[in-house]
């Protein structure tokens, strides 16, 4: 297999956030104005300097959905959708439109308008069925992993429960320094941990914030980006990986790793040239939407040793003044995640810590960071990773 | 020679006692307590349960028909025994009939089903009984009935139990009675119903019976009397001048009058006990009555049913609350949660996998060997195309590899808990458990699969399979 990648031809060189949360009184269309608008401002563009649109959200049919509101002038708007995922994807696809040529300045874009269903959680529409698949919540999914973690590396009830709580109380943390989060306070351990269950024995507090947002971000080629900024970001490696979906099928899976990232991951560190993740990686934007994920993530994306990551949570290793701070924005847990927005939320962090103006937040001097947006269910998803550095 | 070759019954794990009952309602209550189908569960999944039980093991293909009695039909247009036959992956070529509308439908099915078979020379046919007993809070009927199902194989070759004569008789008169579309059954006065019907039916019954056969009530060694109220079954006892030994446990004090499957299901107990020659006297009064005369033979001394009556009765959980059983019932609305509706499931998908969805069949890759749930097109382990084999998973048994208690997810029994199952053999399966204590599940538990109508949803009833820890 050839993945050639296009580490440093692409380069990002506008991004714009909207704030992430329960936006009663702004609609869809609304938060893709502003996120497109902020987004062509950082890149000093107005709208008839991009040439083509990349469009990530959840089952809003077709391009209409952006170039409506924007009054975009007859140019091409693709919907992409991949779960989760949707918004790394977006990326993705407009990356290598500029990269092969096609056109000069693309925007990638990620909405999701989740408060106005009336009901709480993520919902989705499934396709007529036999009705054979059990109805579970994504919470319950992804609880897979904890007591498959917990059994295979001896942890008893409380330490992973601790463990999981940690991971939560970190993100919090890093949320509180973030004006655009969701939720912008520190929560105290105690009260992640008696947070009341919502799939045993992840809690509420384990749960990613359900929310509305967008985020856009302007992509050209790497010789031209300093035609637009003076601080663009480049783009060292790009994987998106769809699994087989053995997970649910194979009793050789054991729901305490993620395969589909373990082979994005692999795939990524090669295009970008990272011999050893855990040193070279500066910071990490991961998908943690539900706090053992991200437990599984730190073993997967190599921060951690096989069965040792809940050992570094604990010591602190992902905090934001550790060896490699993970979601330093808050991440899904604490800045929310609107499905096709989060994974150009996560790049929108990679933006402005490599550019230094994450204000309280900022790492020191980093020069590589990841981004991981995951999409499905353990042993059954998409996994996208992506290398960014100056 | 012909008669009944096997039987299967069927109890749900829930009791509820009557004390409870009467505790929440402010009556009296009574002793005891009734057996409570589960809210996965109707007269259609509780049947195939135990008619899986009947057919374990057995061939299948002789099977001509298959008769299902019940006075809780889950449809009343659309064949409930056509989701029986579906879930026992039975051949095509079998007629299939619902029988509704009285307590007549158990034993009077069973008479059928031996008739259909004796008919077809050297057939089969199979009688399901099964029965969910609903009545009104603070009414005797509630407190009374019980919720089971019977299975019983009828053919001409390998019987244990030979059926030496039947006898019906007709009553058109009003003791027990419910209204299309009514939800709770009334009844007349009970003095007239015990003494101008349901007594000298069953008294011309058994004597009819006996007569036909040339049998005196001292040759029978078990009398089984299903009557709607134990005041009738004591009152023929009293007249027959039967010795207490002879008579069947009613068992009303553990599980109640469980509807068409009580003569079914106190037939099943007699023949667990039953020894070659014995003679069997089984009798079922309700607008009319129907009896049937049964000798074992000598095929009985070496026939092991897959579970007893009394198996049954010992796994259990006693616990239930009248409120979570009124719940169950739909008699107590409750507040949804703030989740969507579960998609109904469709008919053309359901069509194509009906082998998976009912009758729980599913692949093996015929090139590297590896069981595959659901069915597969290519080899989730060598990539092999189109080399599928269909296998049957309902009857093997699986173990926790892990785990979901799901709190948010819609269900009638929160909290929801699904597990990652692992098949002894091979073969993995993500599946919802049932009967099951969520605080007690862990991985590496055993487990076996059951029948089970997940929801109902857009007017549908959604039937597939869940597992739950073996009974």
């Amino acid at each position: 297999m050839a993945s050639n990648g296009i580490r440093d031809r692409v380069a990002i060189v506008g991004m714009g956030c909207t704030a992430f949360g329960e936006h009663w009184n702004r609609s869809l269309d609304d938060l893709l104005v502003e996120a497109a608008e902020a987004a062509f401002a950082s890149a000093g563009v107005d709208r008839d300097r991009v040439d083509a649109y990349w469009l990530g959200t959840m089952g809003n049919l077709s391009g209409l959905t952006l170039s409506e509101p924007l009054k975009i002038q007859y140019k091409p708007v693709t919907h992409v959708e991949n779960f989760c995922a949707t918004g790394s994807e977006a990326l993705r696809n407009a990356c290598y439109a500029v990269a092969c040529g096609a056109y000069d300045c693309v925007m990638a874009i990620g909405v999701e308008k989740l408060k106005d269903s009336g009901f709480s959680g993520l919902v989705v529409t499934p396709p007529p069925s036999d009705g054979t698949q059990p109805a579970m919540t994504a919470p319950a999914q992804f609880s897979f992993l904890a007591p498959a973690y917990f059994a295979k590396y001896g942890l008893d009830a409380a330490t992973g429960k601790e463990v999981l709580s940690r991971i939560a109380y970190k993100n919090h943390a890093n949320g509180a320094k973030n004006p655009k989060a969701q939720f912008r306070r520190e929560v105290p351990l105690e009260q992640i941990r008696s947070s009341p269950l919502v799939a045993d024995p992840l809690g509420i507090m384990d749960c990613s914030g359900v929310s509305d947002g967008s985020a856009a971000a302007i992509v050209v080629r790497a010789e031209d980006a300093y035609k637009y900024t003076d601080k663009p970001i480049f783009i060292k490696a790009l994987s998106f990986i769809a699994g087989p979906a053995a997970g649910p099928l194979s009793q050789d899976y054991d729901f305490t790793t993620f395969p589909e990232v373990v082979a994005s991951a692999r795939d990524a560190y090669e295009q970008a040239g990272v011999k050893n993740p855990a040193e070279e990686i500066s910071m990490a934007e991961v998908h943690d939407c539900f706090t053992p994920t991200e437990l599984v993530l730190y073993e997967d994306l190599g921060f951690s040793e096989r069965g040792g990551a809940w050992r570094d949570v604990l010591n602190g290793a992902f905090d934001l003044d550790g060896r490699l701070p993970v979601n330093p924005d808050g991440g899904l847990k604490s800045f929310g995640h609107p499905i096709g927005a989060s994974g150009l939320r996560m790049m929108y962090e990679m933006w402005l810590q490599l550019r230094g103006e994450a204000g309280p937040r900022q790492i020191k001097n980093p020069k590589l960071g990841l981004t991981h947006n995951l999409g499905g269910a353990p042993g059954r998803c998409v996994s996208f990773v992506s290398v960014v550095g100056r | 020679m012909a008669g009944i070759v096997s039987f299967g019954t069927y109890i749900p794990f829930h009791r509820i006692s009557r004390k409870t009952i009467g505790q929440t309602l402010g009556t009296g209550g009574g002793k005891g307590e009734r057996s409570v189908a589960a809210y996965d569960e109707d007269t259609v999944t509780m049947a195939v349960e135990a008619a899986r039980d009947c057919l374990r093991g057995r061939d299948a293909s002789e099977i001509r028909a298959l008769y299902f009695g019940t006075t809780e039909p889950p449809y009343f247009e659309k064949l409930n025994s056509a989701t029986i036959h579906a879930a026992l992956d039975l051949p095509a070529g079998v007629r299939c009939l619902d029988l509704t509308c009285s307590l007549r439908a158990g034993l009077g099915g069973l008479i059928g089903a031996y008739e259909a078979a004796v008919a077809s020379g050297t057939g089969q046919a199979l009688a399901t009984m099964s029965d969910i007993r609903i009545g009104a809070p603070e009414g005797a009927a509630e407190l009374a009935g019980g919720d089971a199902a019977a299975a019983f194989l009828l053919g001409n070759s390998g019987v244990i139990a030979e059926i030496e004569a039947t006898y019906s008789e007709t009553l058109e008169f009003l003791s027990t009675w419910r209204l299309a579309g009514e939800r709770f059954s009334k009844a007349w006065e009970e003095r007239f119903v015990l003494t101008q019907g349901w007594g000298p039916l069953l008294a011309n019954a058994a004597k009819g019976l006996l007569s036909r056969a040339g049998v005196a009530p001292g040759d029978l060694a078990a009398v089984v009397v299903d009557a709607p109220s134990p005041r009738a079954s004591a009152a023929f006892i009293a007249q027959a001048k039967l010795a207490p030994e002879q008579v069947a446990d009613a068992r009303l004090d553990v599980i109640g009058h469980t509807g068409t499957a009580h003569a079914g299901l106190l037939l099943a107990a007699a023949l667990e006990k039953a020894k070659p020659g014995d003679r069997i006297l089984v009798l079922s009064v309700s607008d009319g009555v129907d009896a049937v005369l049964l000798r074992a033979t000598d095929a009985i001394a070496s026939y092991r049913p897959e579970r007893t009556v009394d198996q049954w009765l010992a796994s259990k959980r006693a616990d239930l609350s009248y409120a979570r059983y009124l719940k169950w019932r739909g008699i107590l609305q409750t507040e949804p949660p703030r989740r969507p509706d579960p998609e109904r499931p469709a008919g053309p998908p359901s069509l194509r996998s009906h082998r998976w969805k009912y009758a729980f069949v599913s692949t093996q890759c015929e090139a590297c060997g590896t069981f595959q749930l659901p069915p597969q097109t290519v080899c989730v382990q060598c990539g092999a195309s189109h080399k599928m084999k269909e296998v049957a998973f309902a009857d093997r048994k699986a173990v926790i590899k892990t785990f979901a208690v799901d709190r948010l997810a819609f269900t009638l029994q929160p909290p929801m808990v699904v597990a990652v199952i692992d098949y002894e053999g091979g073969g993995r399966v993500q599946s919802e458990l049932t009967d099951v204590e969520p605080e007690k599940v862990k991985i590496g538990d055993p487990l076996e699969m059951t029948f089970r109508r997940l929801f109902t949803a857009g007017g549908i009833h959604n039937y597939f399979w869940k597992a739950r820890p073996a009974r």
